[in-house]
């Protein structure tokens, strides 16, 4: 399940990889063009309602796209988490595109159209796509005196859905609307401003709407998929890696990551706040199972050299935690066998073994009494891998990230 | 003379065939629904193989720095923006959105070539002579360039692509981008008009 987007680094290697890129930039420029994008008074008409070919052509771009991605998702192909969903940093964007609407209308042009006039000889494209560099150099060269706005505002991989707190096939069936209503208006502005006889206009654009529409219902009731259903997609495979203890790793190969300077260990310490305070592992960030799914999103932002370790006192919540990065791709997340009670029992003291440890205990509670809450200030909180000799079986494998690296226009 | 006009016959056949490449009737663009729809599905296309969407602005941004920093590199160094792209051994040419761009301007090229829209000219409003149309475009351009770094993304990077996979940011900017654009159009108006 989920196959889509291509891991294609692994499929065609680093550099023959860009050749899809290549492919996909050559039909961007193929079809601008053919919509008349390389004409500036075509595009600046647009802002005096005399020829709304912007418009439509980036509305229903988007809206047929918008219809296509969340249709794939809601079946099972498209993994939309593994989808570059520009982060927003607000203002900045805000500021940025109030100062491309005045590059807009006094040059006729966006960064990309201008190329694609450029391409194809007019020499006002070319004019502006020289003025394109120069601003950006202009940016590369001024971004230092106004870092902080820069970066301000920030609120990460933020969807319309999560804002509007909406399910995502009605905030597409809402956009489409948007959009339809966009078209309607535009077309009589077209005959007002710019004399189109909206008679000649083709019939199948109706058509087009009902399909666009029909897509839109289509996606409010398959809907998109849950954790569980997602779970549910992988269990034949991660359901046996996880019987088959394949992903629970010894505290000591725990320990070992901690020191590889190689790699980036993010530890989930999924246990009650209260038994977090009386002790923890130096650096483990304590996420409650219920606040996990909000934050997975930050995790696809990490590193292809993450590594992701969740912890319970035994495995019980951990494996529950497992299950849910898992289903949501998290790549390279593991579990801490046997908990924090397994990490005490192989680096505590012998002498605190003895005193602390519980008589009785139930599952997936911890297995030691401690005096006093003091976290991760106990020496076995961050024990030295130079005073343990420990056998164990390695089991960490980093998977190669799929989807977008970097990502983004940047 | 006559060795002149024998030369100079064969030339004038090779250009007449280049000219007829080039100066075939332009053909009329498709409508605009049409190209919204073919837009769609490349940037659809986009998404479900690669992950990514489409961009411009980011490629342009990439092959300056590869200018500056065989220019400068130093100063590529000690700026923390451009070292992110190109500091020290890093290939400011590694990244997918520098071979869309590529591919942008091939693909226009080749369709400008195909429907006979392929000609020196310049584009400007009636009332604007052709030198102040360029400059115009200049300043137009590095407006763009300015905000779309400023934005993290032009109208393709951030618009387009953010907007299809709902984006808060994307859709402010989208509406901030036609917002200015509206704003000052009256005040430019003999620009276009």
């Amino acid at each position: 399940m989920y196959p889509f987007p291509l891991a294609l680094q692994t499929l065609l290697g680093h550099w023959p990889s860009y050749l899809v890129y290549l492919l996909v930039g050559f039909a961007f420029g193929y079809v601008l063009e053919i919509g008349g994008f390389a004409d500036s008074r075509k595009l600046a008409a647009q802002f005096y309602f005399k020829d709304l070919t912007v418009l439509k052509v980036m509305f229903g771009a988007i809206v047929t796209a918008m219809v296509l991605i969340f249709l794939t998702s809601g079946v099972g192909l498209l993994d939309y988490n593994l989808i570059y969903v520009n982060p927003t940093y607000l203002w900045p964007g805000i500021i940025g595109g109030l100062i491309m609407g005045v590059g807009f209308i006094v040059g006729g042009f966006c960064p990309g159209t201008s190329l694609v006039s450029a391409a194809v000889l007019k020499l006002d494209g070319i004019f502006f796509a020289l003025g394109v560099f120069f601003g950006i150099f202009l940016f590369g060269e001024t971004i230092g005196y106004f870092e902080e706005f820069w970066y301000s505002s920030y609120m990460g991989r933020f969807t319309l859905q999560d804002w509007l707190n909406l399910p995502t096939g009605i905030v597409v069936l809402l956009i489409i609307l948007m959009a339809l209503f966009m078209f309607w208006g535009g077309e009589l502005l077209e005959k007002k401003f710019g004399g189109a006889d909206l008679t000649k206009e083709p019939k199948w654009r109706y058509s087009a709407a009902g399909i666009l529409v029909i897509g839109a219902i289509a996606v409010v009731i398959i809907g998109q998929p849950t954790t569980a259903d997602r779970w549910a997609a992988i269990e034949a495979t991660d359901g046996t890696r996880l019987a088959n203890r394949e992903v629970q790793i010894h505290p000591g190969e725990l320990l070992e990551k901690l020191h590889d300077a190689t790699l980036q260990v993010i530890m989930l310490d999924v246990r009650s706040e209260a038994d977090y305070n009386l002790f923890h592992i130096r650096d483990a960030r304590r996420v409650p199972l219920d606040a996990l799914p909000g934050i997975i999103p930050a995790l696809h932002e990490e590193p292809a050299n993450t590594l992701f370790v969740v912890m319970s006192n035994d495995e019980t919540a951990a494996t529950e935690a497992w299950q849910i990065l898992r289903a949501e791709s998290v790549p390279s997340s593991y579990i801490l066998e046997g908990g924090i009670n397994n990490w005490l029992a192989v680096f505590a003291d012998e002498e605190f073994k003895e005193t602390a440890v519980k008589t009785t205990t139930t599952d997936d509670s911890l297995a030691y009494t401690f005096p006093s809450a003091l976290g991760a200030r106990y020496e076995w909180a961050e024990p030295d891998p130079h005073h343990y000799t420990l056998v164990y079986t390695p089991k960490v494998e980093l998977e190669l990230k799929r989807g977008p690296s970097g990502g983004g226009c940047g | 003379m006559t060795t002149l006009t024998t030369t100079t016959t064969p030339k004038r056949t090779f250009k007449d065939k280049l000219l007829s490449l080039v100066q075939r009737d332009a053909k009329p663009y498709v409508h605009p629904y049409k190209a919204g729809i073919l837009l769609g599905l490349v940037l659809f296309g986009a998404f479900f193989i690669t992950g990514n969407g489409l961009g411009a602005s980011g490629g342009i941004n990439r092959i300056l720095v590869v200018i500056e920093d065989a220019i400068y590199p130093a100063h590529i160094d000690r700026t923390a923006y451009l070292a992110s792209m190109a500091g020290g051994e890093t290939n400011p040419l590694d990244s997918w959105v520098v071979f869309v761009t590529i591919g942008l301007v091939i693909g226009g090229f080749t369709s400008g070539l195909i429907n006979g829209r392929l000609n020196i000219t310049t584009n400007r409003g009636p009332n604007v002579p052709v030198k102040l149309r360029w400059v115009m475009a200049f300043i137009g351009g590095a407006f763009m360039g300015y905000g779309a770094r400023l934005a993290r993304g032009c109208t393709s990077g951030q618009a387009l692509s953010g907007g299809a996979v709902l984006s808060v940011g994307s859709w402010a900017f989208m509406f901030a981008v036609f917002g200015g654009a509206y704003a000052l159009a009256y005040f430019v108006r003999k620009l276009w008009n």
